[in-house]
């Protein structure tokens, strides 16, 4: 069978990431916002994956490993802090959320 | 053409388009859903890149846990249509043109880079499937400590989740 | 050898009582300040007297005796230690300001008992006499000029001692900023010295000019230099306007620094700078004018004037430029002479006149006196002493000082008009100086009261005040006679005790000049004939400055004993000359109009509104704005709002990125 360059997994997983930066920096929704990291991470992963192949080595593979096992722990966190903050401002547009405001 | 690539860019497709749908959709549930065809298409293009482990990780923990966490949430706080606010006046102009530019950039390189054309052959001699007996071996070998510690972290996120998300008495 | 190894005693003594007092003075009862302040000159002079004994048996190659002390500064070529010499004319000046200082701190126990602020008073004038000596002592300009510049200061600090009456602390003011402007002719004037010799060392210099030659312009511009900050100093003309506001100050400090000692610091300069002016004879004509041309002047100014310290001011002055006439026409040895006279007889003046004052009750206006005769007999008797000496009768100190200088100034204007007219000045000058000072006499002491006897409670001044007055007096009349023996046809002594000062570095002039230039060299050339003693004596005796001072004497007791009322006539008949003279010929209001108003508008406008106000304050104002404006500016940044943060991160990774490839290489 025919060879895929690993380029074009490459070239996938930066278009993955850039819409992933650019619908973190586009949308207003606290948990689209959480959503588009994780689409971050998955492109992030795509790279490891398609590089393990490249290198024939398995620690790309390792890390996708523990890449997934965080994002789930950071989901769950994220998650809890979204539901948390969705109390007590009644809003869930990031805009709204300006504690960090001086 | 030949299969693996007829399906490379079925899923590749596939996989822009998740995206591209995340970034445009109004509700954020769809957001969601179109998420999870990111991933989907991303587990098959693991297994063309032969990780069945990942490919088959991918599909159990990501979509199958924490995208389901997603959708929980979304339904608990009945996350409805996105207001339409429009405070930020520099992530109008200069985050999403910056976003897209970093993007070209990164793939631009990515695709001239020597790493890329150079694996390309061997990408084609390696059409042999990375063993889960071997990944398993590595991980608990070499990767032992990160693994203990990764255990770890998930118990303080347990914990973290729980004091954060209890009602204040 | 023990004070000449350790001629630093002599400053330490009232430096330490200056510090001692100054400090702790302040819960000491008087007793113990005074103890300290005329315990520590009483010492300096014991000092001083041992140093003189020891001088008097060095060998003659051993003068100057010079004390190195320390290397003070040290700046490439420019080396300067600090130095004290001794030579004769040190020795003089030593025994005058040691002698004269130690009696006036006895005075002013006295005169200023019932004052406030006592300690301070003698810690400043113990400081004064550190300075004074270090000035006197000093074995190069450096030294001198740290003297110099220091009693300037105490000066300051005593005429203002009052420092809560305006017209005082402004007085002290005056004095500072006047002699300033002299100061900076004397920097730029030392500056020169070590440019043209590479030293400032007074040995060093003389013994450089006196072999090798320099261009005589240099040295005039040098000397003129120098001269302009005596000008200041010694308060001559144009420079002389401080000295009779200085007169605010306590009168034992106007005895002390305005009479005596600091005022006199610009003759010693120029006669310790002999070497360099006697090979600039321009410079000398100067000094002899300004001197002559200072001395009537002010004797003019001091005919008509109605406060007792004001009429002893200008008398200074005018005294001051005859001891500057000597010094320009090469006779050092009678101005110094003067200089000593002087400071016996003029001191004496102002303490004669501070007891007057104390007794008639803080009154300065002579013409609210009278009859004082029998009221305060020893200060009567002991000022007109003073007055006989400083009108250059012949038998008291004046006369053979003052007789020394005009006999010197009438030699040098054979063949030199100028001179002549120098001369003339002088001697008019002196009958105008017998002139007011008996109307001072006749005015205070003879005569009808004008003032309430009731009221005023006349008496005596204290033991601490009229002992000093008497030891004053009778240096008055025999503080003179070394030069005695010269009108029988002997030496003046004390010319020749200071001729190697002159001689020892002047220049090497024809033979018959020496006769005419310097009369302080020895030699007479063949073909002179001695005359007799007694036809000495009678020239003398019957020399133009004796008629005139008679002259002055006879017309003060006719104006004012023998007809009152004529001087009253002649003032209105004369109104304007009289307000001239009155008014001190308008000059401080010149002085104001000309400079001090220009120097204050451009002082305001200029220097305050625009550079400290505009780019000083603008600077410090400006940077603490800006980081003000920039702070409140960039504090935007910090919207709270999430999104616009994540710009930033996207901005910065993409910047970051950029950078990366570029370092890579691997861009386009």
């Amino acid at each position: 069978m025919s060879a895929i360059p690993i380029s074009w997994y490459l070239v996938l997983s930066a278009v993955l990431f850039g819409l992933g930066v650019v619908a973190f920096v586009f949308k207003r929704n606290v948990i689209t916002i959480f959503m588009s990291i994780e689409l971050m991470l998955n492109a992030v992963n795509l790279a490891f994956v398609a590089f393990a192949r490249a290198r024939n080595a398995l620690d790309g593979l390792v890390f996708v490993f523990f890449v997934i096992v965080v994002a789930a722990a950071e989901a769950a966190v994220g998650l809890a802090i979204v539901i948390m903050l969705a109390q007590h401002r009644e809003s869930l547009n990031v805009e709204r959320v300006n504690l960090l405001k001086l | 053409m030949s299969v693996p690539i007829i399906l490379f860019f079925v899923c590749a497709l596939l996989a822009v388009a998740g995206a591209v749908l995340l970034i445009l959709a109004r509700e954020p549930i769809h957001s969601a859903l179109a998420l999870v065809l990111v991933m989907m298409a991303l587990a098959v293009l693991y297994l063309l890149l032969g990780a069945p482990f990942v490919a088959a990780v991918q599909i159990i923990v990501y979509a199958g846990a924490i995208m389901v966490l997603f959708v929980f949430v979304i339904m608990l706080l009945n996350a409805g249509v996105e207001e339409r606010t429009d405070f930020s006046k520099i992530a109008k102009w200069a985050g999403v043109p910056l976003g897209f530019f970093l993007l070209l950039l990164i793939a631009h390189f990515l695709a001239r880079s020597s790493i890329g054309t150079a694996i390309a052959t061997g990408a084609g001699a390696a059409a042999e499937q990375a063993s889960t007996r071997e990944l398993s071996v590595q991980l608990f070998r070499q990767y032992l400590f990160p693994f203990e510690a990764t255990s770890i972290l998930i118990l303080i996120a347990i914990l973290g989740a729980l004091v954060l998300a209890r009602k204040d008495e | 050898m023990l004070l000449l190894d350790h001629l630093w005693i002599i400053l330490a003594l009232p430096l330490a009582g200056a510090a001692i007092n100054g400090l702790f003075g302040k819960r000491w009862p008087q007793s113990v300040v005074n103890s300290v302040a005329v315990g520590s000159v009483s010492l300096a002079f014991l000092a001083a007297a041992e140093t003189v004994r020891e001088f008097c048996a060095l060998a003659p190659d051993q003068i100057p005796f010079v004390g190195n002390y320390f290397t003070w500064m040290v700046a490439g070529p420019f080396r300067v230690n600090f130095a004290l010499q001794v030579d004769q004319l040190t020795v003089v000046m030593l025994l005058t300001v040691t002698f004269v200082g130690m009696l006036i701190h006895i005075y002013s126990t006295g005169y200023m008992a019932h004052e406030g602020g006592y300690y301070r008073f003698f810690s400043y004038l113990n400081l004064f006499m550190f300075f004074m000596l270090t000035l006197v002592m000093a074995a190069n300009l450096i030294v001198m000029f740290v003297g110099w510049e220091g009693v300037g200061l105490c000066s300051y600090l005593l005429i203002g001692f009052w420092f809560l009456k305006k017209s005082a602390a402004d007085a002290g003011k005056k004095a500072f900023i006047v002699t300033r402007i002299g100061d900076l002719g004397f920097t730029v004037g030392i500056l020169l010295v070590f440019a043209v010799f590479q030293s400032v060392d007074f040995g060093t210099i003389f013994r450089d000019v006196s072999q090798n030659p320099r261009s005589e312009a240099v040295l005039t511009a040098i000397c003129i230099l120098l001269f302009t900050g005596a000008i200041g100093k010694s308060a001559q003309l144009p420079l002389y306007v401080w000295l009779p506001d200085a007169m605010e100050g306590p009168t034992p400090v106007s005895a002390l620094i305005h009479a005596a000692t600091m005022v006199t610091a610009g003759v010693y300069m120029v006669a310790r700078m002999n070497p360099l002016f006697s090979r600039a004879p321009v410079a000398m004509l100067v000094v002899a004018i300004v001197g002559a041309v200072t001395a009537f002047y002010s004797a003019t100014i001091g005919l008509v004037q109605t406060d007792i310290k004001k009429v002893l001011a200008y008398s200074t002055v005018s005294q001051l430029g005859y001891m500057f006439l000597a010094c320009g026409v090469g006779a050092y040895a009678a101005g110094i002479f003067h200089l000593m006279t002087h400071a016996f007889f003029k001191g004496l003046l102002f303490l004669a006149a501070g007891s007057v004052i104390h007794a008639m009750g803080g009154e300065q206006d002579m013409f609210k006196m009278g009859g004082l005769r029998e009221r305060i007999p020893v200060t009567y008797w002991t000022m007109l002493i003073a007055t006989l000496a400083i009108a250059g009768i012949p038998g008291f100190a004046g006369f053979f000082s003052k007789d020394a200088i005009l006999e010197a100034a009438r030699v040098a204007s054979h063949g030199n008009s100028t001179i002549f007219i120098l001369w003339l000045l002088g001697v008019v000058g002196a009958g105008l100086t017998s002139f007011y000072m008996f109307r001072l006499v006749f005015l205070t002491f003879f005569g009808k009261p004008r003032y309430d006897e009731h009221k005023a409670h006349v008496h005596e001044s204290p033991k601490n005040m009229t002992v000093p007055l008497m030891i004053l007096a009778f240096l008055s009349i025999f503080g003179g006679w070394f030069a005695a023996p010269k009108l029988i046809g002997g030496i003046d002594h004390f010319e020749k005790f200071l001729s190697p000062v002159f001689s020892a570095y002047a220049p090497r002039v024809a033979q018959e000049e020496i006769r005419v230039v310097n009369p302080a060299l020895p030699p007479v050339p063949p073909g002179y004939s001695e005359p007799s003693a007694g036809m000495e004596l009678l020239k003398a005796l019957t020399g133009v400055p004796v008629i005139v001072a008679v002259l002055g004497l006879l017309a003060a007791w006719w104006l004012y004993i023998k007809s009152p009322d004529t001087p009253k006539r002649w003032a209105q008949s004369l109104r304007g000359l009289y307000l001239l003279l009155l008014n001190k010929y308008y000059v401080d209001e010149i002085y104001a109009a000309l400079i001090v108003r220009p120097l204050l508008w451009i002082s305001t406008n200029v220097l305050w509104h625009v550079v400290d106000e505009g780019a000083i304050d603008g600077v410090v104002n400006g940077t603490a704005r800006v980081a003000r404006e920039s702070g409140s500016e960039l504090r935007q940044l910090q919207s709270g709002n999430e999104r616009s943060y994540a710009t930033w991160v996207v901005i910065g990774a993409v910047g970051f990125t950029v950078l990366l490839l570029v370092l890579l290489g691997g861009m386009r």
